[in-house]
């Protein structure tokens, strides 16, 4: 027995193949192999020797069991490992892209500023572009003959009453009208607006605003201030340094213009910030009295602030851009690089 | 522009430091946007002590000239340089502005600096006979050392302003602006004397006003006899120069000036060619009159015109007429002092392409106090320095509302306003720097508004603005409102633009903004809603001249855009809004699909954009706002798009937008597109809701139909959908075969049918029966038959 467990094993060394395993497998295992022979001795031996013959033959047939599936798995494991090996690819080659697709990059800003602006409480609401004269310039304090009315040369769209707007603050106007003077109002308006300027570089007839209201009891211009700090550290990094200059817009009073520090010089004076360290991003200021009481708010209850940005000035100052007019070729080569989170986030 | 040199006359600024006072004034609210000073630096007043001819030179000269500090040796070619002249010398380092002095030899004797003529210095225009006049002499009391710009009171400082509409009428002129600097420096302003002595002979005697038009509502006339025109007095020449006008003569000149005091305009008649009486009065439709410039302008029925009785003498506030123009042989002047009304003034201004320092100043409002001071200054500078008789008395036309503008109001409400806490002596403090009358009772502030500050309304407002601006912005606290929490939200149809702007940039579309505005061309394509085009009655150019009733066209402009750059796979989408001749607005959502939707071509993988891949980006828009089974396709003949390859999108069998490829002669390329109506998808939907998976197995069974290539498999799916029932849970088309064994019309579509229950398992029996019935009733119903 010893002898078929020996030349079992070298005969199992010298194979590769699952063929030549099970062609064993016959020989020593088989009906007429030579364990099954084996076992066929029993019946001739003594009885006192049977019962070691028979452990023993135990012992040998469970052995070799044992040594083929052995070698049947050591070859499984070759075979396997050779495909594998045959399977093996240039991981290098490009990947299938799935892409997504990108947002303007001046609406990138204004849903930025939305988000932020909605985590303060700010509904985001907004109105008609095609807008009445009322709405857009007269309850707004920009009674006909208005001299401000100048600088926001006007589409007229039917006489003098329908008008492409100018700003988004009629969207203001219409959300206090539906707040009847007892809703306190926290709106910002993102949208588009229309004035007569020839496109280029800093100027376009069509161009987007995002302007924030602000309504309701004992609100001060030094509550303007700190809700700036907010935005300007959000869009512009916790570095970003702000500052209030007076100013005059008929909607408002008092008002201000809002500077940030000037990102690209650190506020040192470069060409950006024309040597002043600051930068113009916003105008602003508190609800004119008469503001408030013709869309039904009590100034002597309510106060408010108002704060408008371009949005395309914002995306401009942010990404350093210098031509408005990126905004509106919508060139996908620039487009396309958009399409991914802040390094901040 | 204002000049600090001229303030000084009003206030005392003689020690600030003018760089200094011009942030102030700017922190304060008023922009400064350019300090000027005017310096020359290395250019003074020096002597010469000794002055030969050089040797080697048949014109030059060599002086010695003592600059102060020390003995020079200048060559100096003109002819008038001569000893003991008081002479400009020029330096090493001077910049004059042909030449950088240095020190230098001319004809081997050196020369350290240069003896000046005026026009060297820029000061005088190089003319023939200023060259002739050769160097400037100067007055021999000129003290030698001094800077020559000090010496001729050229040095001033002047502010070049840019500021708010509001503040444009007070601060552009210089008493105006002094009291702003007397705010700012907390001092007082002294205005100019203004005291006449006016002979016997009254204004009435000569001269009589009628105003017939609403839109004067203040006009004075005083009248100067016996005007000596000349040369201006000195300090007006160069007060005028540094502002930038010319000098034409003293008469002229007085009129200027003190419209660079007060800001009011000033119009001097020729009283002799005007005879003996004005008319104000709206001007008459295509009246004209030739204005002093020598043009015949014709004028409007909102013009305002001064006449004499019979003809237009000046367009009031504007220009004024040649007839009535002073000349050089005037002498007796009509002075006018009046107030228009601005938005007439700025009409007729612009109308006529007419603006001039005057007009502009009308444009902005006036104030009736310094109309009256105006005039009586004019008259004073006319009796000094042109030699004028003042008559008595002022011809006065006055309706104009006198009533002071007063606010009331308490110490906090303007702490509540700005935010801060200031008490009430400090609120008078302010009050008082800003020269606002006011008086202070039960703690309430009565404040009465100077006639000066147009731009100031009565309310606390205003109030709060002029002590927070003094106050300084920079010392406000930064504070966060004080009001209840909540969650802020986007409203209406923002929020279903966000909605599917964010699915759109998942499904791989890049978003786009173009222009609302369009073009004729544009606006005549993919009129498929049967929507008049509104179109602007101004427009800036014809290539914006209409709002848009469809996104398409811009989609397609972008695509144009960027093929020409090369760029491949284009897929976009914007979301705007739309109108029509009604002045209806609708929002829109477009996209346009062309290339490759996911490409890796080295590894096989390219998904073309075809009809059914836009068809499913569409689909899957639609689906994921929870309208799946709502909507259909209907295939339709839709203009600008392939005849064959088109749909309308139907939601709850309405239609809400178009589907299909771009006509081949809009574009040849393969490009697809649909547009969807915002407002029609901003509907209800149903909530979600947990729905188990079946426990009980699902038997699936195959089909196929053989039909004429032109049915619509929609039609066939009704008839399958009806006759498998409820047990017919899924089906759908898993191939369409064309090719052998099918005739050359025909087309094999084959389905893949699944069969459940809920409740139980199903046998095989019952499932054969319902698949049988489908068989039969699409046979019977419908011109496809099974394929065998």
């Amino acid at each position: 027995m010893e002898e078929i467990l020996n030349s079992l094993k070298e005969e199992l060394n010298s194979i590769t193949t699952i063929n030549s395993l099970n062609e064993i497998k016959a020989k020593y295992l088989g009906k007429k192999g030579l364990v099954t022979e084996m076992s066929m001795k029993i019946k001739d031996l003594p009885k006192e020797e049977r019962k070691d013959f028979g452990q023993n033959l135990n012992k040998l047939k469970n052995d070799s069991t044992n040594l083929i599936e052995e070698k049947k798995e050591e070859i499984e494991k070759e075979i396997l490992n050779k495909k594998l090996e045959n399977e093996s690819i240039d991981i290098n080659l490009p990947g299938t892209l799935v892409t997504i697709g990108a947002p303007s990059i001046v609406e990138k800003v204004v849903e930025d500023l939305e988000e932020l602006m909605m985590s303060m409480g700010y509904d985001v609401v907004d109105g008609p572009e095609l807008e009445l004269d009322k709405y857009n310039f007269e309850m707004l304090n920009l009674p006909k003959g208005h001299p401000a009315r100048d600088a926001q040369d006007t589409f007229y769209v039917k006489g003098d009453e329908l008008l492409l707007r100018t700003q988004t603050s009629p969207v203001q106007v219409r959300t206090m009208l539906e707040g009847k003077g007892e809703k306190p109002v926290r709106v910002i308006c993102p949208g588009k607006t229309y004035r007569r300027d020839d496109d280029d570089a800093t100027h376009s007839h069509q161009f987007m605003q995002i302007e924030g209201l602000l309504v309701d009891k004992n609100i001060s211009l030094s509550d303007l201030k700190g809700t700036f700090d907010v935005i300007a550290k959000h869009l512009f990094g916790e570095d970003c340094k702000t500052r209030f200059r007076p100013s005059y817009y008929p909607f408002t009073e008092p008002s201000v213009e809002m500077d940030i520090s000037c990102h690209h010089c650190k506020g040192e004076g470069c060409n950006i910030c024309k040597n002043t360290g600051y930068i113009t991003v916003s105008g602003a200021g508190m609800v004119h009295p008469k503001v408030l009481e013709v869309c039904g708010y009590d100034p002597k209850e309510w106060s408010g602030f108002a704060f408008g940005f371009g949005a395309e000035r914002l995306a401009m100052l942010k990404y350093n851009i210098d031509d408005l007019r990126v905004f509106y070729t919508n060139d996908l080569r620039e487009s396309k690089t958009f399409d991914r989170k802040e390094a901040s986030l | 522009m204002i000049d600090l040199e001229w303030v000084k006359d009003y206030i005392d600024i003689e020690d600030e430091d003018l760089q200094k006072l011009a942030v102030k004034i700017t922190e304060a609210g008023i922009n400064i946007e350019k300090v000027i000073t005017n310096n020359l630096d290395n250019v003074i007043v020096g002597e010469v002590i000794e002055c030969k001819m050089h040797p080697k030179s048949d014109h030059l000269h060599i002086c010695k000239v003592n600059t102060g500090s020390e003995i020079k040796q200048i060559i100096c070619g003109a002819d008038n340089v001569r000893k003991d002249l008081k002479v400009i010398v020029a330096l090493p380092g001077a910049k004059l502005p042909d030449i950088t002095i240095k020190k230098s030899k001319l004809a081997g004797e050196e020369s350290d600096g240069m003896i000046c003529a005026l026009y060297e210095l820029g000061l005088e225009e190089k003319t023939k006979e200023a060259y002739d006049r050769g160097i400037e002499e100067l007055p021999k009391d000129a003290p030698v050392g001094m800077n020559i710009l000090k010496y001729l009171k050229l040095d001033d400082t002047l502010y070049e302003l840019d500021i708010h509409k509001h503040r444009n009428n007070d601060c552009y002129y210089h008493i105006g602006f002094a009291y702003e600097i007397a705010a700012i420096l907390n001092k007082k302003v002294t205005l100019p004397v203004a005291e006449t002595n006016p002979v016997k002979d009254d204004i009435k005697n000569h001269f009589s006003l009628e105003v017939k038009t609403k839109k004067c509502p203040y006009y004075l006339a005083k009248m100067v006899t016996d005007v000596k025109i000349g040369k201006s007095p000195d300090f007006i020449v160069r007060r005028l120069n540094a502002y930038g006008m010319r000098s034409i003569n003293n008469v002229v000149d007085i009129s200027n000036y003190v419209m660079l005091e007060y800001g009011q305009p000033l119009h001097f008649f020729d009283k002799d060619a005007l005879g003996d009486k004005i008319v104000v009065r709206d001007a008459k439709e295509n009246e004209e009159i030739k204005t002093l410039d020598g043009v015949v302008r014709t004028l409007k029925a909102s013009d305002i015109v001064i006449t004499d009785g019979n003809k237009p003498v000046c367009i009031a506030g504007v220009m004024g007429g040649e007839n009535t123009e002073v000349t050089e042989n005037t002498k007796n002047i009509l002075i006018e002092s009046a107030i228009f009304d601005s938005v007439s003034i700025r009409y007729t201004s612009s109308n006529l392409d007419l603006k001039s320092e005057a007009s502009i100043r009308y444009g902005k409002g006036l104030n009736f106090e310094y109309t009256e001071k105006a005039i009586e200054r004019a008259c004073y500078l006319l009796e000094k320095y042109a030699g004028a008789k003042v008559l008595t008395g002022t011809v006065k036309y006055d309706n104009v509302d006198k009533t002071p503008k007063t606010v009331s109001f308490k110490a906090e409400e303007v702490n509540n306003l700005l935010g801060i806490t200031i008490s009430k002596e400090d609120v008078k403090k302010e009050l008082a720097r800003l020269d606002f009358p006011f008086t202070y009772e039960n703690d309430t502030f009565k404040v009465t508004i100077p006639f000066r500050r147009l731009d100031i309304e009565p309310y606390v407002n205003d109030i709060a603005e002029e002590i927070g601006r003094l106050y300084g912005y920079h010392n406000l606290k930064s504070t966060l409102p004080v009001i209840s929490t909540k969650k802020g939200e986007y409203i209406g149809d923002v929020k279903y633009r966000k909605i599917i702007s964010k699915r759109l940039r998942a499904l791989n579309l890049n978003e786009v903004k173009t222009y609302t505005l369009t073009s004729p061309k544009n606006a005549s394509l993919f009129k498929y809603q049967n929507k008049e085009n509104l179109n602007l009655p101004n427009p800036m150019s014809i290539d914006k001249s209409i709002l848009r009733t469809t996104l398409i066209p811009s989609l397609l402009d972008v695509y144009d855009y960027n093929k020409k750059r090369k760029v491949k796979n284009i897929n976009i989408y914007e979301i705007a809004k739309t109108y029509d001749a009604s002045y209806e607005e609708e929002s829109k959502i477009a996209v346009l699909m062309s290339g490759s939707y996911i490409n890796n071509s080295w590894n096989g993988v390219n998904i073309k954009t075809d009809f059914y891949l836009i068809k499913g980006i569409c689909e899957n828009l639609l689906n994921y706002l929870g309208f799946k089974n709502r909507y259909t396709f209907e295939k339709a003949e839709i203009s600008d798009l392939h005849p064959g390859i088109g749909a309308q999108v139907l939601l709850d069998r309405k239609s809400i937008g178009i589907i299909g490829k771009v006509h081949p002669s809009i574009n040849k390329d393969d490009i697809y597109v649909f547009e969807l109506s915002l407002n029609a998808l901003m509907t209800k939907v149903k909530p979600l809701k947990f729905k188990a998976a079946p426990k009980y197995p699902e038997i699936v069974k195959d089909l196929a139909f053989v039909m004429k290539q032109d049915v619509m498999t929609k039609d066939i799916e009704k008839v399958i959908k009806k006759a498998g029932g409820r047990l017919l849970t899924d089906f759908h088309v898993f191939d369409v075969y064309t090719g052998d064994n099918i005739a050359e019309d025909e087309k094999s579509v084959a389905y893949n049918l699944t069969f459940q229950d809920v409740n139980r398992t199903l046998t095989e029996e019952e499932v054969l029966k319902v698949f049988n019935n489908i068989i039969e009733t699409v046979e019977k119903e419908t011109s496809a038959r099974l394929r065998k």
